[in-house]
């Protein structure tokens, strides 16, 4: 075993919510060291605002959310706007290899921690910027949220019933598309480090991360002048294709069938009913046409199996088939327990609960084995004697001044 | 070839030679990589990767009909057709591998294993190579050979349970994502493992070629969890099921009030929630005024001191007395004037776009998003998205066009392998290539 693939990157994050954050998480899943720079004068929507609390109780270091998206990551209580503040914020970004913030453009610039600022501090440095319209352009200054911005981004209008509303589609979507290629532009700024000695600042819009996942649509909207509907769970050609409801209420498995062998090894698992002989289903196209009429039949027949039986059986038969997950379903998903992709980690306030991994195992470093998301300014002293060396009374000093907070001068609630 | 990147390039992965045996589920996996400068060859079989039968299609000026999917994703690689079930194929794998530095492929667990082109073999004549392989479920573990496209893995990951109207079919959305999601997740690990590699490069470390490649195993099923967001905590945390809410929210009071998120308006539909919060009180201030201004503001809205505004505490029946008046409001404008007026006001909203919205937006016109290209053999210069992130220092973005099925194969087997273009013609007649 070698040591973490991120060993020996410092991060430093001015960031909240997802879309910078969950990044540093990620680093931190494979040995980088990252730390949130907050305060508590100003804390993270997320820490404030977003349920779930613990036991529905709100306070800074319950909240669900912040958890997710922050284990394996340190906090240092900075207050940017007290006398001092800013001056820590520089010597933190001296010592860094790589600066993830997500505030409105040009926020960073006005503080005096904009990248050209701290690059003539630190010429190696990594600076990601990531916001919903990136850097420049008419609407950077407009403010938003991922969970909104997954509608101007073109996905919003793609779930739903054919003909029917749109529906929502859960969360801040685009904020995890930006976090992935955050991730990646971040790494590839490091090789470029690597071999050329130079760091760099990355403009990174959350929008435009998000076209990329609807690429086709783009060229489909300029060749042939439509878009792609929302069809429910239908597939191009693939019939039957949908989710159908099982034995307990509310509980589903999907079944899709792409071709004529697949077919009849579902009819066989079905027992050959007379239906299924009919030339309405003899063929793909037929059962393409009559998809309706199939999608009924075959939930007739769903409705006496429970869903994991029935995705066991279809599978072992040869057939697509899986069970629609619900949250308590997902933790015992036997596949991701599998993977070790739940982690229990103790969170002094909130106690035992799960951290979620990345979705890749590297074999020879693989991620370290995560630890709670910080309670707010909780690691303030060691991390300012780590980074910057600075001895207890230095800190006791700065602490008094207002530019660091101590996690005990702070009011949990 | 050597493989180690050259020093002051454009790109992050200059001289970066990555394999690109995927099928749709890791084809932009593959890109991204490209993307950033590395030089990919997509390996194909000689009937061609499945991407190229998806649709939409547009006939090429020859009349054969283009899959868009596939141009959308494979822009950027070069392209090679090899037979791997042939002995000759497996060589011509075999033989490139040994000078890759990053092979990537989404075949089904121990298929490759058993062609002997896996891992194992391959890593054996290039320890340094970084191998990554996407699947639905990953190498091993209960699920590990199941079948599964999209629909699946979609279910599998719970999301399905969270879109759709309540009590009502759990939905996917409709142009497949699992893909971009598992390819993503794909780059994200392969650049770890590069990372790794190339640091104890930079050590001396790792024998005498130095560095170390490892295996990187990829879970599309894994991968899409993201999307069930903060979801999983409400039942982790406190014992509560998330559910599907169709167009509404929950999840933000504690009264157990949902709200609107959809809204018809004059030519589509729009995005926007009460929200809570700093910006959520600002945009329901700003809300306020814009309805005032044109006498739709309701007694409710214009009474609410919304610097004050708690939305954890909002009660269903104010909640559904706002959003009636919203509603009303919303019919009549259009997405461009809701995203205008949004925009002037600093309100949180947009538009559910289409592609077409998307393609005439003037903030991705202005920022220079869109990289025009001529695909060969189309009619017409296409627009794609550009490079994922601006970089001060390097390139990224699109370079080339995607590949015909087999059209780099002089230029790789010819040219670089030593092949003659007799042997060329032999292999394409036995159909190795």
């Amino acid at each position: 075993m070698s040591q973490p693939a991120l060993d020996g990157v410092v991060v430093v994050q001015f960031a909240a919510f997802a879309a910078g954050p969950c990044i540093g998480k990620y680093m931190a899943n494979h040995g980088a060291y990252v730390v949130r720079v907050e305060s508590a004068s100003r804390p993270d929507g997320f820490r404030a605002h977003y349920p779930p609390f613990k036991d529905n109780v709100k306070g800074l270091n319950r909240s669900g959310v912040f958890a997710f998206n922050n284990d394996t990551t340190y906090s240092i209580g900075v207050n940017l706007k007290a006398p001092g503040g800013i001056e820590i914020a520089k010597k933190l970004a001296a010592k860094a290899d790589v600066i993830i913030e997500n505030f409105t453009p040009g926020t960073m610039r006005k503080l005096g921690l904009g990248y050209d600022a701290l690059a003539a501090l630190n010429p190696r440095l990594v600076m990601l910027s990531t916001c919903n319209m990136g850097q420049t352009g008419p609407r950077a200054q407009h403010p938003g949220f991922g969970s909104q911005l997954t509608s101007l981004s073109g996905f919003t209008n793609l779930a739903g019933e054919p003909g029917g509303e749109p529906v929502i589609v859960y969360g801040p979507y685009i904020d995890y598309v930006a976090v992935g290629f955050g991730y990646v532009a971040i790494l590839a700024a490091l090789e470029y480090r690597r071999q050329s000695g130079r760091g760099q600042y990355i403009d990174l819009a959350q929008y435009e991360n998000g076209v990329h996942f609807l690429a086709p649509a783009i060229l489909q909207h300029q060749l042939l002048g439509t878009s792609p509907e929302r069809q429910g769970n239908r597939h191009d050609y693939a019939a039957p294709h949908n989710a159908y409801p099982c034995a307990e209420p509310d509980t589903w498995c999907a079944i899709s069938v792409f071709d004529d062998d697949e077919w009849q090894r579902l009819v066989g698992v079905m027992g050959k009913p007379e239906w299924a002989a009919s030339l309405r289903f003899a063929t793909q196209l037929a059962r393409k046409q009559n998809e309706a009429e199939l999608d009924a039949l075959v939930a007739e027949w769903t409705r006496a199996f429970p869903a994991n039986e029935l995705m066991m059986l279809l599978q072992k038969a040869g057939v697509h088939a899986a069970k629609v997950n619900n949250m308590p379903d997902l933790f015992a998903d036997p596949q991701l327990v599998h993977r070790r992709f739940w982690r229990p980690v103790h969170h002094k306030e909130v106690g035992v609960h799960h951290a979620e991994m990345p979705a890749y195992d590297l074999s020879l470093t693989p991620a370290v084995e995560p630890f709670p998301d910080p309670c707010i300014c909780e690691h303030t002293e060691a991390i300012l004697q780590k980074l910057l060396g600075l001895s207890a009374a230095e800190i006791e000093a700065l602490a008094a001044q207002g530019a660091v907070e101590l996690e005990s001068s702070v009011a949990a609630h | 070839m050597p493989s180690t990147p050259q020093p002051n390039s454009n790109y992050a992965l200059s001289g970066c030679r990555v394999l690109d045996l995927t099928t749709p589920l890791g084809n932009l996996c593959g890109k991204i990589l490209a993307d950033l400068g590395a030089d990919v060859i997509k390996i194909e079989p000689p009937s061609g990767d499945a991407g190229r039968l998806r649709s939409p299609f547009y006939p090429d000026t020859s009349g054969a009909p283009q899959s868009l999917w596939w141009l959308a994703y494979n822009n950027n690689k070069r392209g090679i057709t090899l037979n791997l079930e042939s002995s000759d194929g497996k060589a011509i794998l075999t033989k490139l591998a040994k000078s890759a530095d990053i092979l990537i492929e989404s075949a089904p667990p121990g298929y490759m294993d058993s062609l002997g082109v896996g891992f194992e073999r391959l890593s054996a004549e290039n320890p340094k190579l970084v191998y990554t392989a996407i699947t639905p479920f990953g190498q091993n573990g209960p699920y590990r050979d199941f079948l599964a496209d999209d629909l699946e893995i979609m279910a599998l990951s719970g999301v399905m349970s969270l879109t759709g109207d309540p009590g009502r079919t759990p939905l996917r959305i409709s142009l497949s994502q699992s893909e971009a999601w598992a390819s993503l997740y794909g780059a994200m690990g392969t650049l770890t493992a590069y990372h790794h590699r190339q640091a104890l490069l930079s050590q001396g470390v790792g024998g005498q070629a130095g560095g170390e490649g490892q295996f990187v195993d990829v879970s599309a099923q894994a991968a899409c969890v993201i999307l069930c967001a903060h979801a999983p905590w409400f039942w982790d945390y406190n014992r509560d099921i998330a559910n599907r809410e169709g167009k509404y929210m929950t999840g933000r009071t504690i009264t157990g009030a949902k709200f609107r998120t959809v809204w018809p308006c004059r030519d589509g539909f729009l995005t926007f929630i009460i929200y809570g919060g700093p910006a959520g009180q600002k945009t329901n201030r700003a809300l306020t005024e814009w309805m005032d201004s044109q006498s739709c503001a309701p007694p409710i809205m214009k009474q609410k001191n919304w610097d004050k505004f708690d939305v954890a505490t909002i009660t269903q029946p104010e909640v559904d007395e706002m959003e009636t008046a919203i509603g009303k409001f919303f019919l009549n404008l259009t997405k461009q004037e809701f995203l205008k007026g949004g925009v002037q006001r600093g309100m949180l909203g947009y538009p559910i776009s289409s592609a077409g919205d998307i393609l005439a937006d003037d903030q991705l016109v202005s920022r220079d998003f869109w990289q025009t290209l001529q695909q060969p053999g189309m009619d017409r210069p296409l627009r794609f998205p550009g490079g994922f992130a601006k970089f001060s220092e390097m390139e990224c973005g699109v370079r080339r066009p995607a590949p015909s099925l087999g059209e780099h194969n002089s230029e790789i087997l010819v040219s670089e392998l030593g092949f003659s273009p007799e042997q060329l013609n032999l292999m394409r007649e036995a159909r190795i290539i």
